[in-house]
């Protein structure tokens, strides 16, 4: 345990007033928000300079637990949300916390987008595979053949890397971590806050009431040991990403893109047009 | 104001006017997408926006420009957006966030003929109702109809000034033709314009309450940065901020912001008269309806038919007691508008006994002329 670590206090950062909390026991979300507060408490930023932007379903409630500005907005739009926040607020640390139904299906449109802007927001999406929220409907992400509620013979579709898909449409950072390597998924968080662009990590969380007790996946310990083997972390020589591989799935930073910033490109564009102005 | 903000009077088209109100207002924040007949609003706030170190962005869809300026003006940025029929559709999901949390801004939808695609280069007044009930869930809207490009310009300064007071969105709803129309515009000095601006919460105190309202029901706004550390939700909330379904805090929630628009209504509400005192009828029309109707009733005027003309600038909340006050006592009332009868559905509940209401509508794509109109009062006066 590092010496920062022993420092942290999660509870410095929750509104704890609301407890009890609302998250399933076993539900990797929990972890996945003790990382990023971890991460934001090591780089040591204000939490009233804090603005944490989330949408619908369950990983759009962790907003709610958390001592800063917190907006939750409507169902895939808090990318748009966001956007608008961080253009007008440039000084703002601005935290998007979205699932996979979220930023992959309603809000898929606001993903690619903000990927190619590259504008200095920080976004975490929880990937548990299925809509918890609502009860257990298959997502963009959920494995092939999983059972859910809408699937009741199997999953037949295919499934979304959202990591590959923003690093193709040009986010500035792309990672991907498992909530057991907490530390890691910290250090990742660390990355992203720190890029001077967008920054999109990928947590694969697991939700154990409802999609791991349909498809009979154990209990949460059971589910996450599943998800290290499936892993191979990026300081490992043979750890090549390959998704839907079930050994291979790559984790740490994937991808890194120094990409003029957005806000900081229009700040250039607003120069060079008042430069042309007082000329004229 | 900087150096650049033109003080003069020019020839504007009504988009160009709403963009320089928006500017005059205070607005800093744009976000929009292309379509017709609103697309000039955005092109001169692309101009416009960088001059005054304000931002414009052109957003991926309706959704995102929507959710966009609701991201800036909760920052604290004054914010809008400009669309058409099928744009204002895709506004409504966060129109109404903005309605339920509270949220100061301005939309403008420049109605073309629908439904769907519809006619997107021709005149209609087709979202009188989707202006008033477009979003889900009962909810707080203040809609504005001007009917000339100078009015354009100064009500887009109101509806920023409404926005900011009461929390409240503000649409501004005019028609292709209006949007289209060169005519000449004052523009307002930095001087000479009444600028309102939302209350800011200054005390970050234990315990502080970001829904708690005063008589005015209106809450004061929070800015992030300023140490409140608060919580904003589309969800149902307590005055806390935070989600609930306690069906007594619910209901108090719901009465406030739809009592917040009702207890504020004389400064809300606006309305045009012309000749109503001695008239047996009553024209009752908007926007560009309503210049037709100008010159309708001055032609059946010197038929003899007694006619005055009732004009909504705001079209909703709809000033209910100054229209049955001047309603009391005529013999007729034609609603002249350019859909099938949609604000005719609202004058009908204010019908005085013996009083006949008949609409004039025209949902080709053309505006309505004062021939159709004056056409229109000689079959209602030959009525009686």
């Amino acid at each position: 345990m590092s010496e920062t670590d022993k420092q942290f206090n999660i509870r410095d950062y929750l509104r704890e007033y609301l407890f009890p909390h609302f998250l399933c026991p076993g539900c990797g979300h929990g972890i996945a928000l003790r990382a990023l507060l971890w991460a934001i408490d090591e780089l040591d930023i204000d939490k009233d300079r804090l603005a944490f932007v989330s949408g619908i379903g369950c990983s759009g409630r962790l907003g709610n637990y958390i001592d800063a500005n917190t907006f939750h907005v409507t169902h895939g739009r808090p990318l748009a949300f966001a956007t608008g926040l961080k253009l007008a607020r440039p000084d703002l640390e601005v935290i998007v916390i979205t699932g996979d139904g979220d930023c992959l299906a309603i809000g898929g449109n606001h993903l690619i987008h903000a990927c190619r802007r590259n504008l200095n927001i920080t976004c975490m999406m929880l990937n548990n595979e299925v809509y918890g929220m609502t009860g257990g409907q298959v997502s963009p992400t959920t494995s092939n053949e999983r059972y859910t509620t809408t699937t009741p013979f199997g999953n037949h579709e295919p499934v979304f890397d959202a990591c590959a898909l923003a690093e193709a449409a040009g986010a500035g950072m792309v990672g991907r971590e498992i909530t057991l390597q907490t530390p890691g998924l910290k250090d990742v968080f660390k990355q992203g806050l720190a890029h001077p662009g967008f920054s999109f990590i990928e947590v694969m969380s697991d939700c154990t009431e409802v999609f791991g007790r349909k498809n009979e996946l154990g209990n949460s310990a059971e589910m996450v040991l599943t998800q290290k083997a499936s892993v191979r972390p990026d300081y490992l020589e043979d750890a090549v990403d390959q998704p839907f591989h079930p050994h291979h799935i790559k984790t740490g930073v994937l991808a890194k893109n120094d990409r003029p910033e957005y806000a900081e490109s229009y700040r250039k564009y607003i120069e060079e047009m008042k430069r042309e102005r007082d000329h004229a | 104001m900087p150096d650049s903000a033109p003080t003069e009077t020019l020839n504007l088209p009504g988009n160009h006017a709403c963009a320089l109100g928006a500017i005059a207002a205070g607005c800093r924040f744009f976000a929009g997408y292309p379509i017709t007949p609103s697309s000039e609003i955005a092109e001169r706030m692309s101009a416009e926006l960088p001059r005054v170190d304000g931002v414009f962005i052109q957003m991926e869809d309706e959704i995102a420009s929507m959710g966009a300026i609701l991201g800036a003006s909760m920052g604290g940025t004054k914010a809008m957006t400009a669309t058409s029929g099928p744009g204002f559709s895709l506004k409504q999901e966060n129109l109404g966030y903005a309605a339920g949390a509270e949220i100061p801004c301005v939309i403008v939808n420049v109605m073309r003929g629908g439904p769907s695609t519809g006619l997107p280069t021709r005149p209609a007044q087709g979202d009188v109702m989707q202006a008033r009930w477009g979003t889900h869930g009962d909810h707080p809207v203040v809609v504005i109809t001007p009917d000339s490009v100078p009015e354009i310009y100064a009500q887009t300064i109101r509806a920023f000034n409404l926005s900011e007071q009461l929390r409240v969105p503000v649409v501004m709803l005019y028609d292709e033709a209006l949007g289209h129309l060169i005519e000449q515009v004052r523009l307002a000095s930095s001087g000479d314009v009444e600028i309102a601006d939302r209350k800011w919460a200054t005390d970050p105190q234990p315990g502080f309450l970001p829904y708690a309202s005063g008589d005015d029901l209106v809450p004061e706004m929070v800015r992030p940065g300023d140490g409140f550390r608060t919580h904003t939700t589309g969800l149902t909330h307590a005055e806390n901020g935070f989600p609930t379904q306690d069906p007594e805090v619910v209901d108090q929630y719901m009465r406030r912001i739809l009592d917040k628009l009702e207890i504020h209504k004389d400064l809300i509400e606006s309305y045009e008269t012309i000749a109503t005192e001695d008239a047996d009828y009553l024209v009752v029309a908007f926007g560009i309806t309503a210049r037709a109707a100008r010159r309708a009733i001055k032609q059946a005027r010197e038929q003899g038919i007694r006619v005055g003309m009732f004009r909504p600038i705001t079209l909703w909340p709809f000033p209910v007691e100054a229209f049955e006050s001047i309603v009391d006592g005529k013999c007729g009332v034609l609603v002249a508008e350019m859909n099938a009868g949609q604000l005719i559905t609202e004058i009908e509940r204010y019908r005085p006994a013996g009083c006949c209401i008949e609409g004039f509508n025209r949902i080709d794509g053309e505006t309505i002329t004062p021939r159709q109109i004056l056409n229109s009062l000689q079959e209602l006066a030959d009525r009686e």
